[in-house]
């Protein structure tokens, strides 16, 4: 059924069309719709979950983690400041091996107090092992929650899905909310081979010194790299159900293309309006959406980029005293390879200021008009 | 309830994905971490099992003399005393040290 729902509240559903068990939060800006929505699902009985009000965000994710230990589909969702708070616990959640969702609503962050969007926050969470998808549209919001319990609870990782603040999270688009019969066929409940139980106890996480703690990190690494294959591999299941594909990228006119501008989230979308209009003028560009940043798609952004002249890399963050994050990923992406294009890294709409379309035309040209960057970071609309 | 015999793996292939607890302590007997080992001298010992209330593990266990072998005459036939578990004793002294009649030695342990 086509609803009219925010991004927000897109989380909202596709955690109950999950039948989540547990949700523990702490309301934050832009994000606080998110679990407000789910509270009105268990209230009024539409979820059969426990809502846990918890005292901060560090400990949402730890009532998250302990109800996955038990075998219980947990979810929470956070923005900016209270995802920092949850830093630790995130690290926790991926060695626990607990296939938390969350659902993060990229905040700037403070000082100053902002609370518009930028992907500095999710981005500070890259070394932890949570599997980080970045939407562009509210149906990939839906959508890439019921998969990333698919995948996660496979490979046994907990997964960010990351939307931007206001451009998703408020703003209302019309949404195919699937069958909750067809979710059940597609998502079975959760039974992992280890989990807390008092008819067969185990302690979980005890003191493990130089001569397994290896072993374990190995293991993470090898789910990371499964969870690759799994992505494209229940992408494609999900498509047979829904008709809806979502993979580990989403090219957009790269085939030919001189000019490949790489992006995520919302201004992926903007791209291709600017990719249609230069291609109107003869101009052979493409995008390169990056969805899921981790596991890094290695594979996938050297088979697109294989035939590009030049490179672009849109970054929304920014590393400071080195460059945009995505560029540096795509950068080191292509090192081996034997192709070398020149790789432009663009910083703009820190803070939630607008990436316009007329904004990544501009990307373009200017990538077309150098032989190769002057600066590892380019900054576009700062005021001088 | 946890299997109890020893759980043995060698690699990333058989072992579990997280650290977790598979078998019982029953089988895992943690005495090996000692390097000092409490003796009591039950001459000394007024059976006040105060050692018992202390020991932190607890590897302190109270049995007749005649499981472990000794047949004491007068006012202690036939009462209980305490002994230590050697399979669990980590040797941390705190027996020794609450003894009020100090009939607990710590001896090294070595071969």
């Amino acid at each position: 059924m086509i609803e009219v729902i925010m991004g927000n509240h897109a989380l909202s559903y596709g955690a109950m069309l999950s039948r989540v068990q547990v949700i523990a939060a702490y309301p934050i800006t832009p994000q606080t719709q998110v679990v407000e929505l789910l509270s009105e699902f268990c209230a009024d009985g539409r979820l059969a979950a426990k809502f846990i009000k918890v005292e901060s965000e560090h400990s949402a994710m730890a009532a998250c983690i302990a109800a996955s230990a038990t075998g219980a589909r947990a979810f929470t969702a956070t923005s900016a400041q209270g995802l920092a708070l949850m830093h630790e616990e995130l690290h926790w959640a991926v060695g626990a091996r607990t296939p938390v969702v969350l659902g993060n609503i990229n905040r700037a962050m403070a000082p100053p107090w902002t609370i518009w969007t930028e992907q500095n926050d999710s981005l500070s969470q890259r070394d932890t092992g949570v599997m980080q998808i970045y939407c562009q549209d509210n149906q990939e919001v839906l959508d890439s929650v019921i998969l990333a319990y698919k995948v996660g609870e496979q490979v046994l990782l907990p997964t960010m899905i990351v939307l931007d603040a206001f451009f998703l999270s408020h703003t209302s688009e019309p949404v195919d909310v699937p069958e909750q019969e067809l979710v059940d066929k597609f998502l079975p409940p959760y039974n992992p081979e280890w989990k807390l139980d008092p008819e067969n106890p185990h302690a979980f996480g005890g003191l493990t010194g130089p001569d397994w703690y290896f072993e374990l990190r190995y293991q993470i690494e090898q789910a990371m790299v499964k969870a690759k294959d799994l992505i494209e591999k229940e992408g494609r299941e999900y498509e047979r159900i829904f008709g809806r594909y979502y993979g580990l990228v989403e090219p957009y006119k790269t085939e030919d293309a001189d000019v490949i501008l790489v992006s995520s989230g919302t201004p992926a979308a903007t791209a291709r309006v600017a990719v249609d209009k230069l291609r109107a003028e003869g101009k052979k560009v493409g995008n390169l959406r990056i969805r899921v940043f981790r596991p890094f798609p290695f594979e996938k952004v050297i088979e697109h980029l294989r035939n590009a002249k030049k490179v672009a890399v849109l970054d929304r963050n920014i590393s400071f005293g080195h460059s945009g994050i995505f560029y540096q990923e795509v950068k080191s992406a292509l090192y081996n390879q034997d192709f070398h294009p020149p790789i432009f890294g663009y910083i703009a709409g820190l803070g939630g200021r607008d990436i316009t379309p007329e904004l990544i035309e501009e990307i373009f040209l200017e990538t077309m008009e150098h032989d190769k960057p002057e600066s590892e970071t380019i900054f576009k609309g700062v005021k001088v | 309830m946890p299997e109890e015999k020893k759980i043995i793996w060698r690699g990333v292939k058989d072992m579990p994905p997280m650290a977790v607890s598979l078998g019982s302590m029953r089988v895992n007997l943690t005495g090996n971490w000692r390097n000092v080992r409490p003796v009591i001298n039950y001459e000394k010992c007024t059976r006040c099992m105060i050692c018992w209330k202390y020991c932190p593990e607890p590897s302190i266990l109270i049995k007749m003399p005649e499981e472990i072998g000794l047949k004491p005459e007068g006012k202690y036939a036939g009462k209980e005393i305490p002994v230590i578990d050697l399979n669990y004793c980590k040797g941390c002294g705190v027996c020794a040290v609450e003894c009020p009649v100090e009939c607990i030695e710590l001896v090294k342990e070595e071969k």
